[in-house]
């Protein structure tokens, strides 16, 4: 900090220090606070707010804890967003680990274009071409149709709907960690496991795994919170039996008129997603700051 | 008896580059072989394509009087210690050691055994446990090598692994190295772009130049019999005389040269009235003596401890070096003096220029 102070004066360095103050203040600590002010306290109508009965109370948690759908639907949410991070992850591992120690730059550099570009586009609007490709009457079940490999068409939407539409759209938070992470690993390393007479699968299991563990667990990390979060794909490529939590909260806050419950339910699931991300990091032993990086 | 390694008309092509052109020599088993060159000479080329990560674009590679060109590195007898080492470092010294017992299926307490009596070779006892990264330059380079000597290779291949070590611990493992050769028996090819490296460890060198051998022999071979102008210059110190061949007779050549009439031992393809160099090292040129007689204005002395060399300029502007040994420096000619120099014939080589 003093630093700072030494690079850009007093004047400036106050200034920058104000910036990123009301930016924690605002954007990180306001809205979490309110959330948690908003879970902790019932649903009253306006007459009675700070009446006898707007006292603080764990009431909207107990009622997710009592309310057996919602709680399935929780933790269904908690595991298929792990299997989400995990499904990317097999997508993503092989074409990161071409990219980073096999591709020419040439190569290197159309494919990760290929895959940037559909990224300019709105995240709803690539959902929706998976809506489309996934239709009843849509192109995959015409493909597969006419491949003779299925006979009547598949219902896609719902959990594979689901799925897919998500590791479609994680993608690149997975890659690019894991990317990174092995374009750093030295290529000798894998030419002498190779010349020792390691398999391909132990080269991958014992050097170049390990080596990457903190891309991995970086890239695991973001799509398991972005999945744990997400409403657009469960909510295009989902059906009645594949809802996600996140609709669960939507429908709290905007069908329900609940906020206080919809701000519970949201407080479970970040406190939740926050465990299932720390306990990860423990078991895998990477630091956090390995992952900030 | 270990292993041999021939290689056969092996030619390699990257593109529109000729990395190794027809490259054809025998590593005898058990021999200490050196195969020395400047960088971009095509040596890490051709040791790859020894060691099988790289196919050649022509030629045969045989090991043990097997053909395994079309064999990877995991099914080929060799082991290779790479420029970098290339440790896991995230691993224990002693799983570095036995991962190729390890991807062998070899059970972890028979590795584990096998691992310590490695280590005890490498006098590195008790050091299994530690992590690669804790270790010295020096010890790690003993890890390599006992990583590399654990799955029982036929050949070894080296390639600058001392590069990264500072001159007194090169010098102490180079020593470590050629006893670990001799006590092992196994074969090893080792390459080097330091000359003296190579004529100090090896039974015999190959020497390499923009993807050519220019010559295979043993130490005492290349620095006193070069066959090529490159090998006259690369390997050591070296005075080269330009000069044209007058006669040649006994195997002696009679040139004519800017310092008159001088003679030496005449190299292949060597022709009356063709253009040549003579080529004689600094420590056979003295003071005194000597059939050849050569003159030069003193420049300056480079003391360089066991001797020192001497730089002159000769008449015709040429560069002259003389090397003194230190016991004798008192007797040496004074800097800014014109001073005689002589050499006998069998001392020089001339060879035609290409």
């Amino acid at each position: 900090m003093s630093d700072l102070y030494r690079r850009f004066g007093g004047g400036l360095g106050t200034l920058f220090l104000a910036l990123v103050g009301a930016w924690l203040a605002g954007m990180v600590l306001a809205p979490n606070v309110m959330m948690i002010d908003y879970a902790l306290r019932p649903n009253l109508p306006p007459s009675q707010l700070g009446g006898p009965n707007d006292v603080y109370s764990l009431d909207n948690i107990l009622y997710l804890a009592n309310e057996g759908v919602h709680r399935a639907i929780f933790f269904k949410t908690v595991w298929a967003s792990a299997l989400v991070a995990f499904i990317t992850f097999l997508v993503c591992y092989p074409m990161a680990f071409w990219l980073a120690q096999n591709a020419t730059v040439n190569q290197t550099a159309i494919v990760l274009l290929a895959l940037t570009i559909p990224f300019w586009i709105n995240e709803v609007l690539r959902t929706l071409a998976w809506y489309i490709l996934l239709a009843f009457r849509g192109p995959l079940n015409a493909f597969l149709l006419s491949l003779g490999i299925i006979d009547e068409p598949v219902r896609w939407y719902g959990d594979g709907g689901v799925l897919a539409g998500m590791t479609y759209a994680y993608i690149l938070f997975m890659l690019f960690p894991i990317y990174n992470a092995i374009e750093s690993l030295d290529k000798s390393q894998i030419e002498a496991a190779r010349d020792l007479g390691a398999s391909t699968w132990r080269i991958h299991w014992r050097v170049v795994i390990p080596h990457a563990k903190a891309g991995i667990a970086t890239g695991c990390v973001f799509t398991f919170m972005l999945a744990a979060g997400s409403y657009v794909a469960p909510a295009l490529l989902g059906a009645p039996g594949s809802r996600w939590f996140t609709e669960i909260i939507y429908n709290w806050f905007f069908e329900g008129g609940d906020w206080n419950r919809g701000a519970a339910y949201a407080l479970v699931l970040l406190v939740l997603c926050l465990a299932v991300v720390l306990i990860t990091l423990r078991i895998a032993r990477v630091s956090l700051t390995e992952v900030a990086k | 008896m270990s292993h041999s390694v021939e290689l056969d008309h092996v030619g390699v092509t990257f593109g529109a580059t000729r990395a190794v052109d027809d490259v054809s020599f025998t590593v005898e088993g058990g021999e200490f072989f050196s195969i020395l060159g400047p960088s971009g000479c095509g040596k890490t080329t051709l040791l790859r394509v020894i060691a099988g990560f790289l196919k050649p674009t022509e030629g045969r590679v045989l090991i043990g009087d097997r053909d395994m060109t079309p064999l990877g590195p995991n099914q080929r007898p060799t082991a290779m210690i790479f420029q970098s080492l290339a440790l896991f470092p995230l691993m224990p010294v002693w799983e570095n050691i036995a991962f190729g017992l390890e991807a062998r299926g070899i059970a972890k307490a028979e590795r584990r055994k096998k691992a310590d009596e490695l280590l005890k070779l490498i006098a590195l006892e008790g050091y299994g446990d530690r992590m690669p990264g804790e270790l010295s330059g020096g010890q790690r380079q003993r890890v390599a090598i006992a990583r590399a000597l654990a799955v029982e290779p036929q050949v070894l291949l080296l390639d600058e692994p001392l590069s990264a070590l500072d001159l007194k611990l090169r010098q102490h493992m180079r020593a470590e190295l050629r006893a670990l050769q001799k006590r092992t028996g196994v074969t090893f090819i080792y390459i080097t772009h330091d000359q003296s490296e190579a004529l100090a460890m090896s039974d015999r060198v190959a020497v390499m130049s923009a993807g050519v051998v220019q010559q295979v022999g043993a130490p005492r071979e290349l620095y006193d019999n070069p066959a090529t102008p490159f090998v006259a210059t690369f390997v050591g110190e070296t005075n080269a005389l330009p000069c044209t061949v007058k006669g040649i007779e006994n195997g002696i050549a009679t040139v004519e040269s800017a310092h008159g009439t001088l003679s030496g031992r005449a190299g292949d393809g060597l022709s009356a009235g063709a253009t040549a160099k003579l080529y004689v090292r600094p420590e056979a040129l003295k003071p005194n003596g000597g059939t050849n007689r050569l003159a030069a204005t003193i420049e300056r002395i480079d003391f360089e401890g066991a001797f020192a060399l001497a730089h002159g300029m000769a008449g015709d502007g040429m560069p002259l070096v003389a090397s003194i040994a230190s016991t004798e420096l008192a007797a040496a000619p004074a800097i800014g003096e014109k001073s005689g120099f002589g050499f006998e014939s069998a001392n020089a080589v001339v060879l035609p220029d290409v």
